[in-house]
């Protein structure tokens, strides 16, 4: 900016005694208020523990349920059997009850080893079968006669050449002995990628490759976990010779323990958002769910293919999206239900409540009292009343919403009946019209636009707030919503329902505020 | 009213503005009643819907409508003050239901807080610490996202869209993960109240520096003044009566807000509510009430006044 001179800047401050020496109050009251913030801001710093929350806050697990938004886990475990290894996946797998996803790679082998055999135990082909290709003897179980042959031709394709020949033949000796040589497959190596990382899984010793550093590591079965030299940033080991956690960012972890090591690999996405894994459309691509739906083999004989898939999709296990989209039509209709009634009983009484019509001065003020009380004994507390009346559900929301809301609207309408022009009543009531009708075309033209707007912004606003009452037990989606929290395993569900939400609010949004627009004309009153 | 009307002859010009008028009517009419008949259709299935989605039904459980009323009454009026100031009570077993003292906070030796006004306290400050925040950050967002200030559009665009979903996004998701991050307490609370305060704040800041006066504006940057310059000396003075009064509205309804998010597990009074109405004990619960209900009406009475020194009449415009 320009300079002044000294002698200028002088003349000025005389022109401008009243902004140039003003009170000090005045004069300082950024500064002081900016002192009173400070001050108050320290004080709740030790007021609420900020310091303390936040270092002992679990960071390293809010990374992880950030992830869970947006991707999920694969939790295989190889567990040590000996000299060899056994892959398991836990029961509730996104990937289905018996996986062998092709990023695990493992080698096998064929052995024989001792296995001890129970006497009576009917041992045979069909058995062996059985445990081994569970999966395929599901199709074959009908058709009886199939049966033998079908388990045979899946085994055969499941294991290898010989077994067959040899697990027939042994099965005839096997009635008598105690122990038995069996043949059978078994995993020696397994391999895998992890963001980066090579990991090479054999017993007895784990072997990571991550950033150019390669990590050996030793494993005594069942006593400790041991690394060979030392351990680059991306591995902990809490104490000599226990479980060692290596960390890969967001694709995954690896945790070698002395009896197993827990893989958790990520993949971005919603697993299994359309259908869950017991849906016989499960894992196929939308062309084959496409072309099975238009198929005329039924795969259920009780419904159409296009049924099951519609029931499928609706009753998915996890996304649950039937329940998840009723509770949000709740959340909905709480919000419209509540403002609708509320609206219907503010709009009479704020008649009666407002000083310009009703001229008695108790009903005035008894009403205003009344608005007052509705409104400050709070939506939760109503909330909370009325789901112990009503059981939870929506009703009890809708008669929250309705009981706070009429006195919201109004102590609103009658404080807009109050600033009305009050030549229109004069004109209306200088022709004879009855107080009736006094009202009708005197003044309800000139608030219903802003009665209206009010009612469809809190419209709005209590679709928002309708999501938290019901979380207290009010109905809605928010009960959902925190029970889907209170697990800490289903985020990617929570992030379902807050996309659906925020849809839901930006619609609702936008009709309100064109009918408002509408209502109030362009550049009308913004409320 | 238009049968009483005298008939008068009308010239051709004249019968066909009466029957232009008429038309009009009759369209106008038809399309409230249509609006009238669709809101009742829709409300219709609401109900409908709402009832059969219920636990308890409508009409099976009118007869309960009022029975909160008993969850009121405590077997002695005199419970309520003692649970409210933590009173030792004649009727002491041991159970929850009566522990009054139990829930004092000791400030020095002999001097405590009664428990709820403690609870009451870090309510109250929970949302005044989160309006605090909200305003901080809406102040400094509003500016970026106001057409007459910011004038790349993708900057606007971006910090609007922004605000928006702050405002929008459900603040129990927001107080649900960091109660798992960070384990219970009020602190989550406050953040969630915190985050939709800015994105509440700051659209209704936006609108007010837009319709602000531009003519200290154009003297800073005739003068030179670079873009901080101009808002801190030609917007922020004109504008902040508004700001302050819009922030006065907000802690208001944070009140509410941190209440409830104090019900679902934020701590504070809503959860202490929560707990007696769902244990059934009256005397707590109506201490509770009470205390809620004059806070509110303190604090709505507090800042009504404060927005009519700072902005006059203006004040009762109602926010978001």
């Amino acid at each position: 900016m320009n300079t002044m001179s000294a002698q200028s800047v002088d003349a000025t401050a005389a022109k401008y005694p009243h902004i140039f020496e003003q009170p000090f109050f005045k004069r300082y009251r950024a500064p002081i208020a900016a002192v009173i913030i400070l001050a108050y801001l320290i004080f709740s710093w030790f007021f609420f523990g900020f310091g303390k929350a936040f270092s002992e806050g679990r960071w390293d697990i809010a990374g992880a349920y950030l992830s869970d938004w947006v991707s999920y886990e694969v939790r295989p475990d190889v567990e040590y059997d000996g000299d060899y290894l056994a892959v398991e996946f836990p029961r509730f797998s996104p990937l289905g009850s018996d996986p062998d996803p092709a990023w695990l790679h493992k080698t096998s082998e064929q052995v024989e080893r001792q296995v001890e055999v129970e006497a009576g135990a009917g041992v045979g082909t069909e058995n062996s079968a059985f445990s081994s290709t569970g999966s395929f003897m599901v199709e074959g179980a009908p058709g009886t006669q199939e049966g033998g042959a079908d388990s045979e031709e899946s085994s055969g394709s499941f294991m290898a050449p010989g077994t067959q020949t040899t697990g027939a033949g042994e099965t005839t000796e096997a009635v008598e002995p105690e122990m038995k040589t069996v043949r059978e497959v078994v995993t020696t190596e397994v391999n895998l990628e992890i963001g980066g990382a090579q990991i090479l899984i054999v017993p007895r010793l784990v072997t990571v490759v991550y950033e150019n550093v390669e990590l050996v590591i030793d494993v005594v079965p069942d006593v400790s976990v041991n690394a060979r030299g030392a351990l680059p940033e991306w591995a902990e080991q809490r104490e000599a010779g226990g479980d060692i956690k290596m960390n890969f960012g967001f694709a995954g972890t690896l945790e070698v323990e002395s009896d197993e090591v827990k893989i958790r690999k990520r993949f971005l996405g919603w697993e299994n958002f359309w259908f869950d894994t017991y849906s016989p459309f499960w894992g196929k691509s939308f062309t084959e769910v496409v072309g099975l739906v238009f198929s005329s083999d039924r795969i259920d004989p009780e419904m159409s293919n296009a049924a099951l898939a519609f029931n499928d999709f609706l009753y998915n296990g996890e996304w649950q999206h039937l329940d998840v989209w009723i509770k949000l039509l709740q959340t909905i209709v709480m919000a419209f239900v509540g403002t609708l009634f509320a609206t219907f009983l503010a709009f009479p009484l704020s008649f009666a409540a407002a000083r310009n019509i009703t001229p008695s001065r108790l009903v005035n003020q008894g009403l205003k009292r009344f608005f007052d009380f509705l409104r400050c004994v709070d939506m939760l507390i109503w909330a909370l009343f009325f789901t112990r009346a009503f059981g939870p559900g929506p009703l009890a929301g809708i008669s929250a919403i309705f009981f706070t809301d009429t006195g919201t609207l109004g102590k609103l309408y009658s404080e807009a009946l109050e600033n009305i022009d009050d030549r229109q009543r004069e004109g209306i009531r200088s022709v004879g019209a009855s107080p009736v009708l006094v009202q009708r075309y005197g003044v309800i033209p000139q608030v219903l636009p802003l009665f209206a707007s009010q009612s469809l912004y809190f419209w709005e606003s209590n679709t928002r707030s309708a999501t938290i009452i019901g979380a207290v037990g009010a109905g809605g989606i928010g009960l959902k919503l925190w029970e889907a929290m209170r697990t800490n395993a289903d985020w990617e569900n929570v992030a379902y329902m807050v996309i659906l939400i925020l849809i839901t609010v930006f619609v609702f949004d936008n009709i309100s505020n064109a009918i408002r627009s509408r209502l109030m004309g362009q550049g009308g009153e913004r409320v | 009213m238009s049968a009483s009307l005298p008939s008068v002859h009308l010239s051709p010009e004249g019968q066909l503005v009466e029957r232009h008028w008429q038309e009009m009517q009759f369209w106008k009419r038809l399309y409230t009643w249509g609006g009238v008949l669709a809101l009742a259709v829709i409300l219709f299935f609401s109900l409908w819907f709402a009832n059969e989605t219920n636990a308890g039904k409508f009409f099976d459980r009118l007869p309960h409508f009022f029975d909160f009323v008993g969850d009121l009454i405590p077997r002695d009026w005199l419970e309520v003050p003692r649970a409210l100031f933590d009173l030792p009570t004649p009727y002491e077993d041991g159970s929850l239901k009566f522990n009054y003292p139990d829930g004092r906070y000791y400030i020095t030796e002999n001097f405590y807080v009664p428990e709820y006004f403690y609870k009451m306290f870090e309510t109250l400050n929970i949302a005044l610490l989160a309006t605090l925040t909200g305003f901080f950050f809406g102040f400094i967002l509003c500016f970026l996202a106001a057409s007459n200030l910011t004038t790349r559009r993708w900057l606007r665009f971006f910090v609007r869209r922004f605000m928006e979903l702050l405002r929008a996004f459900p603040e129990i998701v927001i107080a649900g993960f960091f109660l798992a991050v960070l384990s219970l307490g009020p602190i989550p609370a406050v953040i969630a109240v915190a985050i939709h305060t800015i994105g509440a704040l700051g659209k209704m800041y936006f609108e007010v520096v837009e319709n602000a006066d531009m003519r200290p504006d154009e003297g800073l940057r005739a003068a030179g003044g670079n873009w901080v310059e101009r808002v801190w000396f030609g917007i922020v003075p004109q504008v902040m009566p508004n700001f302050l009064s819009y922030a006065l509205l907000r802690f208001e309804i944070n009140v509410r807000a941190s209440t409830i998010i104090g019900a679902v597990g934020g701590g504070g009074i809503g959860e202490s509510l929560r707990l007696s109405i769902s244990r059934g004990h009256e005397a707590k619960t109506l201490a509770i009430v009470i205390l809620l209900f004059f806070t509110i009406v303190a604090v709505d009475q507090l800042s009504a006044h404060l927005r009519k020194r700072i902005v006059g009449d203006q004040a009762f415009a109602f926010g978001a």
